[in-house]
């Protein structure tokens, strides 16, 4: 006898998206003057508005409204009161959180359970967590006195618009800078939402500012003169040139770019935990994630285990609708990116590893991919080596746990690695010879305000997070 | 009848060894009163890989030592450097022309910072380290660990300078292929000599001389460099170049800036060349 779901669909009335946005410069949505463009729904291919291209004439207007807010306002302001503004803002966000969620899947195509129950509470969390430390900077071991570095030029990613966000623009406006927020130009709608709240919180104009568009404004963005610091989450290839961009300039920066994660499941593993890790791993978000874990590395002892109960479970795996309360995979957020996942997946065929996926329908409008997994994989396969960003795992296998550090450490990449086994000093050791910033062990994809994130190697540098994440705005 | 003096070969420090270039170029060296004192070895673009392969090799086992016994080394470096102050005086004496209370000085504040850093070894981690509450039910800590190998262009000052830029980057772990001061580079041979005789392991320190402007670019493109600290370059468009090859494996880089030897030394010239790792792990019964 089989089950069906019954739709649960989430209602979008909470949201009310305009035909048509401007940009966020000092306090007020203005028009741009670049060529404008349209976010569309990945889920359905709907437009849902039009948005204005920030050209550089736009980015510079930002940057001096930034400039002038950070010298007149936010320098002068005492810490306590910068904290009490993000405290404002971190509640305001939880008092829409529904209408933040129910937006981000629409633009992103996340599942709501996502939305909901991880990026929105974690936005707020964010917010607050920074908010405590406006007023103690000078506890932080960062020096007795630490000073705000300016204006801070923000670019993020598409996968979790307004998580990136607050991960930017809560710690630098803490430590008393002020920002200019690129969000990418396939998911600008919530960033646009967060202008309302900085509104509604009474935040002084110019604080933040948020100009919309492609690569060529965040290139006129992080190579503006008057910029102190640049912060970006994104490809490493934009990380390295923004790095080759600020090269001998004043500029700080931080990166937070590709990886290629290990997850490493030795035979003692608690296989049910290990089979829900690994899916969480690389099915959160629809792969969608700089840390996912998109190399499964199992000892060759339960491989085959592990591999039946992992097929398993796709098999249970809902994809469709972002909006429904019941659906694990969303919809792949661009056309651009579903191309790259189905040709790198096509790459790893030619290659030679074999392709499975559970028997699963895909919505016939919008973007899709079913979850998959390759397994004969080797070390040398492209698919093994570059980062898919999609739900797509590459499996292969181990003897010994050094030949296990040794796999999972070939790669330039080094942003997270997991680790499944039940030996204590065994994960101690293992997460000592991970040459990656996040290590999980008998866990995955788990983040918090309070815990510092980033790579290692090409991974990028600089952390964000906890303690860690004020280093960067402050010198 | 006078007895003619006994010198110095000066040749590179490469895998706790003493080799020529490879290239079998070397360079004078003058005093400061411009009167030859010796051939330095100009190092070639292979010497500078080879020290990068020697300063790689070295990584595992140093950056796996204990952080005491770290401190350990870089404290015997420091006592051997001390028996050694009349020899470096008097190099710091010819090669610069300060006097001799000048040159004191300098040697004095060298052995004082690698005690002072000697003793970082096993304090960084807990100040730059941190016990995270996050909101659920996780134990979870961060802490930093060495960023692998770093390429360093030292400063003038051919013994406080040098002494300066390496001992922060490996006294965390890090190991090291420093370019010694252009014009001054044989005290950074003799204080090479220093190294080779306190414990520490082959290859965690090798030093080049030659030229800059002809080594740097090497070693801040190379793919199997990790960190690059450009204290030592005085040309920004030398700088700028550096910084710019340095991206291509998103090096780490420490850019030039104004600083006084004799200042205590800023904190991030450790924390520059640390990675900091999260683990996370679930609390349960």
């Amino acid at each position: 006898m089989k089950f069906e779901y019954a739709p649960a669909p989430e209602s979008r009335a909470i949201v009310d998206i305009k035909p048509s946005y401007g940009l966020f410069v000092n306090g007020e949505f203005v028009d741009g003057h670049g060529k404008s463009f349209k976010t569309i729904s990945p889920s359905t291919e709907e437009v849902l508005a039009e948005i204005a291209e920030a050209d550089e004439a736009d980015v510079d207007a930002a940057v001096k409204a930034a400039r002038r807010a950070y010298a007149r306002v936010w320098s002068k302001m005492s810490g306590a009161e910068r904290g009490k503004y993000l405290f404002r803002i971190a509640r305001i966000i939880q008092e829409r959180s529904r209408e933040f969620a129910v937006l981000e899947s629409i633009d992103n195509g996340k599942p709501i359970k996502e939305s909901r129950d991880v990026d929105v509470p974690l936005v707020a969390a964010h917010f607050f967590y920074y908010a405590g430390w406006a007023d103690k900077l000078s506890y932080a071991g960062l020096g007795s006195d630490p000073q705000p570095l300016g204006v801070a030029g923000q670019v993020i990613p598409w996968n979790f618009p307004l998580l990136m966000l607050a991960w930017k623009i809560a710690p630098a406006l803490a430590c008393g800078n002020t920002v200019v927020l690129k969000p990418a130009e396939t998911t600008p709608l919530t960033a646009l939402l967060f202008a309302e709240v900085c509104q509604q919180a009474d935040l002084p104009p110019g604080v933040v500012n948020i100009v919309t568009g492609a690569g060529e404004t965040g290139r006129a963005l992080v190579s503006h003169p008057d910029v102190d610091k640049v912060a970006f989450t994104g490809s490493t290839e934009v990380g390295r040139a923004i790095a080759k961009a600020v090269a001998g300039t004043e500029k700080k920066v931080t990166l937070e770019l590709g990886g290629k994660a290990a997850n490493i499941v030795f035979d003692d593993a608690p296989v049910d935990q290990a089979v829900e890790g690994i899916v969480n791993g690389i099915f959160f978000n629809q792969g969608h994630v700089c840390c996912a874990g998109s190399r499964l590395l199992v000892q060759e002892s339960v491989a085959e285990e592990v591999l039946d109960r992992l097929k398993r479970r796709m098999k249970t795996l809902r994809v469709g609708d972002p909006l429904d309360k019941n659906t694990d995979i969303g919809a792949i957020n661009s056309g651009e990116q579903l191309a790259k996942i189905r040709a790198l997946s096509e790459i790893a065929e030619s290659e030679g590893a074999e392709r499975w996926s559970p028997p699963c329908e895909l919505p016939s409008n919008g973007f899709w991919f079913a979850p998959t997994i390759f397994t004969g994989v080797s070390q040398a396969h492209r698919i093994a080596r570059e980062e898919v960003f999609g739900p797509v795992l590459s499996v292969l296998t181990f003897r010994t746990p050094k030949e296990a550090v040794e796999k999972a450490n070939n790669t330039p990449f080094g942003l997270s690695a997991g680790v499944w086994t039940d030996k204590g000093s065994r994960i101690l050791w293992m997460a000592s010879q991970l040459r990656a910033g996040v290590v999980w062990s008998n866990t995955f994809n788990r983040f918090d305000p309070a815990s510092p994130f980033g790579g290692y190697k090409e991974s990028g540098y600089g952390r964000e997070g906890g303690r860690h994440g004020l280093e960067g705005y402050v010198r | 009848m006078t007895r003619l003096d006994v010198k110095k070969t000066y040749k590179l420090y490469i895998g706790g060894e003493f080799p020529r270039s490879e290239s079998g170029r070397s360079y004078v060296v003058n005093d400061a009163k411009g009167r030859f004192m010796a051939n330095a070895a100009q190092a070639s673009r292979k010497d500078a890989r080879d020290a990068v392969k020697a300063a790689r090799a070295a990584f595992a086992g140093w950056s796996g030592k204990t952080a005491y016994n770290r401190g350990q080394v870089l404290y015997r470096i420091a006592e051997v450097l001390e028996g050694r102050r009349d020899q470096f005086e008097a190099e710091l004496r010819a090669s610069e022309g300060v006097t001799a209370a000048r040159a004191r000085t300098y040697v004095d504040a060298a052995v004082d910072r690698l005690v002072w850093y000697a003793g970082w070894a096993d304090k960084i981690a807990q100040v730059t380290g941190n016990a995270n509450p996050v909101a659920g039910p996780y134990f979870n800590h961060s802490a930093p660990e060495p960023t692998g190998v770093v390429a360093v262009v030292a400063p003038k000052g051919p013994l406080l300078g040098l002494v300066s830029v390496v001992a922060p980057v490996i006294v965390t772990g890090n190991t090291c292929v420093v370019i010694a001061s252009e014009p001054h580079p044989l005290t950074a041979i003799t204080l090479g000599e220093v190294m080779a005789t306190s414990d520490l392991p082959g290859g965690v320190v090798n030093v080049l001389t030659g030229s800059v402007a002809e080594i740097a670019p090497w070693l801040a493109s190379h793919l199997d460099v990790n960190g690059l600290d450009l204290t030592g370059v005085t040309d920004p468009a030398l700088a700028t170049d550096l910084e710019i090859a340095a991206a291509d494996n998103l090096k780490r880089v420490r850019r030039p800036g104004v600083e006084e030897l004799l200042d205590p030394p800023p904190l991030d010239r450790m924390t520059r060349f640390l990675e900091t790792k999260t683990v996370w792990h679930p609390l349960g019964i």
